[in-house]
């Protein structure tokens, strides 16, 4: 079925970091919350890698499973999301969460933490579609515009692809078959239970 | 205010245990300084947000009931030319778009691309003139700041004449801007007038153009797709042109492609590269005749390309016999059998390509380094055609338009030189009678000697002038007085070398005038009291106008809001300027204004009439429009404009050379020296422009010429004479030949293809399927040159001592009005390196650009870059007891030079050579110097500049600073 999945590819991945502030210029986020980030391998070896990571929009998503306020549910496009009003800030999911996805402003004196916040894939929350309300809390739903995420439309060496799941796993299969080289969905057993087979 | 705070210590360290695993093991570049930033700064901002995350300061979040503007510009970084797509509601620039119709980004940005919308919010801009008053900055009026500059820039004027104000302009000026200023400081009299090319490619230029013709890159980054071998030397497009590695990487990928990167530094771009070769710093000549030995030697080299179009490359093989792999290996560090397995990958799986950047070019032997480089590629053919070529990646957004519309000392626009043809020329073009210009100068021998660059400036601040230099010996500047006031728009204040010098210059100037979107280094960095004025200039997103990005299309932004705050674009700002000095009507003769703005279309019109020279002639306004409108319709490798649009046949952007009036629609010049393509297909030869014979050999190609040209052989370039002679002149239509005889009279012979204002010559040598400026050799053998055929030299501050009796740099001279010093500094290696002894280069971030005042005021970038640091090898921090993360003291050899700065112990570097970002300012020697900005203006992050410890050092040539190789100690601090 189809479903929507982000896929980083290594080999192209320069850590330019386009797709972080293509996401703080999309939705405002504010500094200090990371809703995406880079993190590089081997930092200055050979072998030197990096990675972009947000959220992955898990099939069976490991921090629904742990909320005790099941504040999570999951789009039509098994988009992963999550309702503000209802979180807690209780932070299992950042312990669940494989790729540390979830974020946390600071509210208050003595570490007091806020309402969790992630990547929404550009799909906005539970809150009718591009209204204010939804906009304050989770920034633009460029989904309900027809849009795919800003970040993986801006990267620079179109190394993140976001989309269809079987479409962005056949051009990067196409990509490893012409180039002859490919180190793999990176993230896409632990988030979709299966890789890419080139 | 800050926004970083440094308490939550319990927050940074859980946090930063939870990181741990993410970053692989170890801590990586950015993984240290983010830690910082996500345990102490970054959750302490949410402070007064508890529970919204976003929050869109002026617009709200859009309203689809609003109609939504989409207007189109480029991204105001790298020279690159990336389109950016903005959405602008009631006025207010609401998001950002991809502009996937772009051929050159493909909707694709990096981190500052992806980021531009900030910059025109603009929390922390300039937001009205100021002026520093008893050492307090107080806001004053457009009409009082204008007032006061301009009475003080003509008292300068009476009494130390035209010379002693420094005009220093932008490459992030957009053409008509740049062409502007240059004619700005024409009209008030100087040549002392610069750009950052000085301080980037100033030696690329020089070289290239010495070499074969032009200065600028040959190829695009689009037609590197067609590349079988790539080298990247000293370059680092990964962080610095981030998007050209789309095209890389595709290349790489698609043709399966080797991609060799030659770098004393472990690049991210190495990082994919198929090799990577890491070199000594300051040693690509014995890198690159280390090549060509292999290549001589094993016969790889291009023989019918050297024979039919390469002049004296056996003056070449001399040299490269000395470089045997021991005496490579003995000066590079780069073993035998690596040299000879990239010299065979380049030679012979071709087509080869070479990229380079500052790594090349910012040298005392630069100039030589880009003449080096540009041989390997003669040498093997590697020159006109696709997938070929120096494809040199340029720094800023139109750092090459304002190269070419001579921002520069040493010419007027489009390389015309300062001799009187020149100024004659831009008379006729500008309509102002040449007595009245000549006038404007100190005198005739002023006007046609070049300025001083923008390296020097502070040496000519404290250096006295000729009515002051008895008892200075050498030590004085060659024009009447010395720099008494600085004119500086859109230049960070600590791009150049030699800081704790520039600063005494600084508070030695009557005048200082900053107008910039930021306050910039230049603001705080001295302790000036009086005579400061800022002046808030629009970016050039709040403004129409063309840039011409690397590969030399010109792309047209149009204006996306109104500038924002009190400030205005650099064409009133200028406008404003010509008005209080009395000479705005003489300069805007041709070109309409409105309310005080000059119209950019028309000074585009005004270039379009003059620039004959490069062919920057054919690219109207309304042609530029247009290729925007049809972005869409270009193909991506070969850019050109797709069958039965209405771009056809066009390249994209039409880089220059566009041949001829914008009615005779030449389509632009892909590649140039392309001879498999007419001339009016955007075709070419070499430059013909050092004369047709030299010592009894010719200077003219041998049997090669451009597809359909009726002479198939060399020739030289077109005049009337020549014309003349080959009975062509007939083919002029009256109206040209009109022109040509009312501009040149007598003198008509010497009208040629460079200075008829007709474009007839042009028209008619192109219609026989010859080149204007003629079909010569390129030149392996730079006659003109301190160094004809490039010779290693070891660098002024130079670790390796040994060699510096083998290799000495060029004994003291004079150049550029200045003294210049070579061996005299040098020779204090000797001593230095006992207390300095570890190699200090810089580069860049890709966060954040050159002397980084207008990203580090983006918060965006900002949070992901937020300390100053020192990259230092695990061998060297360990005997120093530095770790990772710690502060450290870095020294230089001059000034008791000294910077506190974070150390990040990284294999990135080789042991014995440190290295720095060159983007902060606003600490000087330890002391955090953020309260001397002008409130609300000073940058998110401040750090320490790498040019507050970089040395003495100059290229020859063009007064290039020496950045990458000098001396420096590190100590715990």
């Amino acid at each position: 079925m189809a479903r929507m999945k982000f896929l980083c590819d290594a080999d192209r991945c320069i850590e330019c970091n386009a797709c972080v502030t293509a996401c703080k210029n999309e939705h405002e986020v504010p500094w200090g919350i990371n809703r995406r980030r880079v993190v590089t391998l081997n930092d200055g070896k050979p072998g030197e890698r990096s990675i972009s990571m947000a959220c992955m929009h898990c099939t069976d998503a490991p921090c629904a499973a742990v909320c005790p306020v099941n504040c999570f549910y999951t789009t039509a496009d098994a988009i992963v999301l999550h309702d503000k009003d209802l979180c807690i800030g209780c932070g299992y999911c950042f312990y669940a969460c494989p790729f540390g996805a979830p974020q946390y402003p600071r509210v208050g004196n003595f570490g007091g933490r806020g309402k969790m916040d992630k990547c929404t894939y550009c799909a906005g929350g539970p809150q009718a579609d591009n209204s204010a309300a939804e906009y304050i809390q989770y920034g633009a739903n460029r989904i309900a515009e027809g849009k795919l995420p800003l970040c993986a439309e801006m990267c620079s060496t179109k190394a993140l692809l976001a989309g269809d799941g079987d479409i962005i796993a056949s051009i990067y299969r196409e990509r490893v078959t012409k180039r002859g080289y490919g180190s793999g969905a990176w993230g896409w057993r632990t988030a979709y239970k299966e890789g890419v087979q080139a | 205010m800050l926004i970083k705070r440094s308490d939550g210590k319990a927050a940074r360290q859980r946090l930063a245990s939870a990181y741990q695993g993410l970053s692989g093991g170890g801590l990586d570049r950015r993984g240290f300084l983010r830690q910082a930033g996500l345990g102490g700064a970054g959750l302490a901002a949410l402070g007064a947000l508890p529970v919204l995350t976003a929050r869109r300061a002026e617009a709200g979040p859009t309203n689809f009931a609003q109609p939504i503007t989409r207007r189109k510009n480029m991204c105001t970084h790298c020279s690159v030319g990336c389109s950016v797509i903005a959405e602008v509601q009631n006025g207010v620039w609401v998001g950002q778009e991809p502009a996937w119709e772009s051929p050159i980004n493909r909707g694709t940005h990096c981190a500052k691309g992806a980021s531009v919308r900030e910059i025109v919010h603009g929390d922390r801009r300039l937001k009205y003139p100021m002026k520093l008053v008893g050492g307090e900055w107080r806001r004053i009026s457009w009409a009082t700041a204008v007032e006061e500059i301009g009475t003080k820039m003509a008292a300068i004027r009476a009494s130390s004449g035209p010379d002693s104000v420094f005009m220093l302009g932008s490459a992030k000026f957009t053409n008509e801007a740049a062409y502007l200023f240059r004619k700005f400081s024409a009209f008030w009299g100087t040549n002392n007038v610069d750009h950052q090319a000085r301080i980037c490619h100033s030696t690329t230029v020089a070289g290239v153009a010495n070499t074969w013709g032009y200065g600028a890159q040959t190829n695009s980054y689009n037609d590197i797709r067609n590349a079988k071998t790539m080298i990247i030397m000293g370059g680092n497009p990964a962080e610095a042109h981030p998007v050209s590695l789309q095209h890389v990487l595709t290349g790489k990928e698609l043709n399966r492609a080797n991609l060799i990167v030659i770098d004393p530094r472990f690049t991210r771009t190495a990082a994919h590269a198929t090799e990577y070769v890491r070199l000594r710093p300051g040693t690509d000549i014995p890198i690159m005749w280390g090549m060509l030995w292999h290549i001589f030697r094993n016969g790889w080299e291009d023989k019918k390309f050297i024979a039919e179009r390469v002049h004296g490359m056996e003056d070449v093989r001399k040299e490269v016999e000395k470089w045997d792999p021991a005496e490579v290996e003995r000066v590079t560090g780069v073993p035998g059998a690596q040299m000879e397995r990239i010299s065979k990958i380049f030679a012979t799986e071709k087509p080869s390509t070479l990229i380079w950047c500052m790594g090349v070019t910012q040298h005392t032997v630069g100039t030589a380094n880009v003449r080096a480089l540009c041989t390997l590629l003669l040498a093997t053919g590697n020159v006109g055609s696709p997938g070929t070529g120096a494809n040199i990646f340029r720094g800023h957004t139109n750092v090459q338009g304002a190269t070419d519309l001579g921002l520069d000392v040493t010419t007027l626009p489009a390389y015309y030189g300062l001799d009187e043809n020149a100024w004659r020329h831009w008379c006729r073009v500008w309509e102002t009678d040449y007595a009245w210009m000549q006038g404007r100068f100190g005198s005739k021998a002023l006007m046609e000697l070049p300025g001083i660059p923008s390296t020097r400036w502070f040496d000519a601040t404290l250096m006295p002038g000729e009515r002051n230099k008895e008892g200075a010996g050498e030590a004085y500047v060659q024009q009447p007085d010395n720099y008494k006031g600085m004119v500086v728009f859109g230049h960070g204040g600590n791009t150049v070398t030699r800081m704790p010098e520039m600063l005494k210059g600084l508070e030695k100037l009557e005048l200082l005038v900053v107008a910039d979107p930021h306050p910039t280094t230049f603001s705080q960095i001295s302790n000036r009291r009086d005579g400061t004025y800022l002046l808030p200039i629009c970016t050039s997103f709040e403004m129409d106008g063309s840039r011409t990005a690397s590969n030399r299309s010109l792309q047209w932004g149009e204006k996306i809001v109104e500038p924002i705050f009190e400030s205005k674009s650099d064409y009133e700002a200028i406008y404003l300027l010509a008005k209080k000095l009395g000479f705005a009507d003489r300069m805007f003769k041709n070109i309409k204004v409105e309310n005080d703005q000059p119209l950019a279309e028309d000074l585009l019109r005004e270039i379009n009439r003059g620039a004959w020279s490069i062919g920057y002639t054919g690219q109207s306004p309304e042609r530029l429009k247009l290729h925007m409108a049809h972005q869409d319709q270009f193909d991506i490798v070969t850019l050109r404009g797709k069958a039965g649009t209405p771009v056809a046949g066009d390249f994209y952007g039409m880089p220059w050379p566009c041949w001829g009036t914008p009615e005779q629609k030449h389509p632009g010049t892909h590649q140039l020296y392309n001879t498999n393509l007419h001339v009016k297909e955007g075709g070419g030869t070499f430059r013909a422009r050092f004369g047709v014979e030299r010592n009894g050999q010719t200077l003219l190609a041998e049997g090669s010429y451009s597809k359909g040209s009726e002479i198939q052989d060399g020739y030289p370039e077109f005049t009337v004479a020549v014309l003349k002679r080959l009975g062509w002149l007939e083919e002029l239509t009256e109206r040209e030949r009109a022109s040509i005889e009312f501009h040149f009279g007598p003198n008509i012979d010497r009208a040629s293809w460079a200075n008829d204002l007709s474009g007839g010559i042009q028209r008619v040598v192109m219609e026989h399927g010859c080149v204007p400026y003629g079909n010569a050799k390129a030149r392996a053998n730079a006659w003109n040159l301190p160094d004809p055929v490039p010779v290693h030299r070891e660098p002024i501050y130079t670790s390796r001592t040994d060699l510096i009796a083998k290799y000495p740099t060029l004994p003291d001279r004079r150049g550029f009005r200045m003294p210049h010093l070579g061996v005299s500094v040098q020779n204090r290696s000797t001593t230095v390196v006992k207390d300095f002894p570890i190699i200090l280069s810089s580069g860049r971030l890709v966060e954040y650009e050159g002397g980084g005042e207008e990203t580090r005021s983006n918060k965006w970038l900002a949070e992901l870059q937020q300390d100053m640091f020192v990259e230092i090898n695990p061998a060297d921090a360990a005997a120093r007891n530095i770790k990772d993360g710690s502060w450290v003291w870095v020294m230089g050899p001059e000034n008791q030079s000294k910077a506190k700065m974070k150390a990040l112990v990284t294999e990135r570097v080789a042991a014995g050579v440190a290295w720095m970002p060159f983007h902060f300012g606003g600490w000087w020697q330890g002391e955090d110097r953020r309260k001397y900005y002008p409130a609300g203006t000073d940058p998110v992050v401040l750090g320490e500049s790498v040019n507050s410890i970089t040395t003495y050092g100059y290229d020859p040539v063009t007064y290039m600073q020496e950045t990458k190789c000098t001396l420096c100690q590190i100590r715990a601090a």
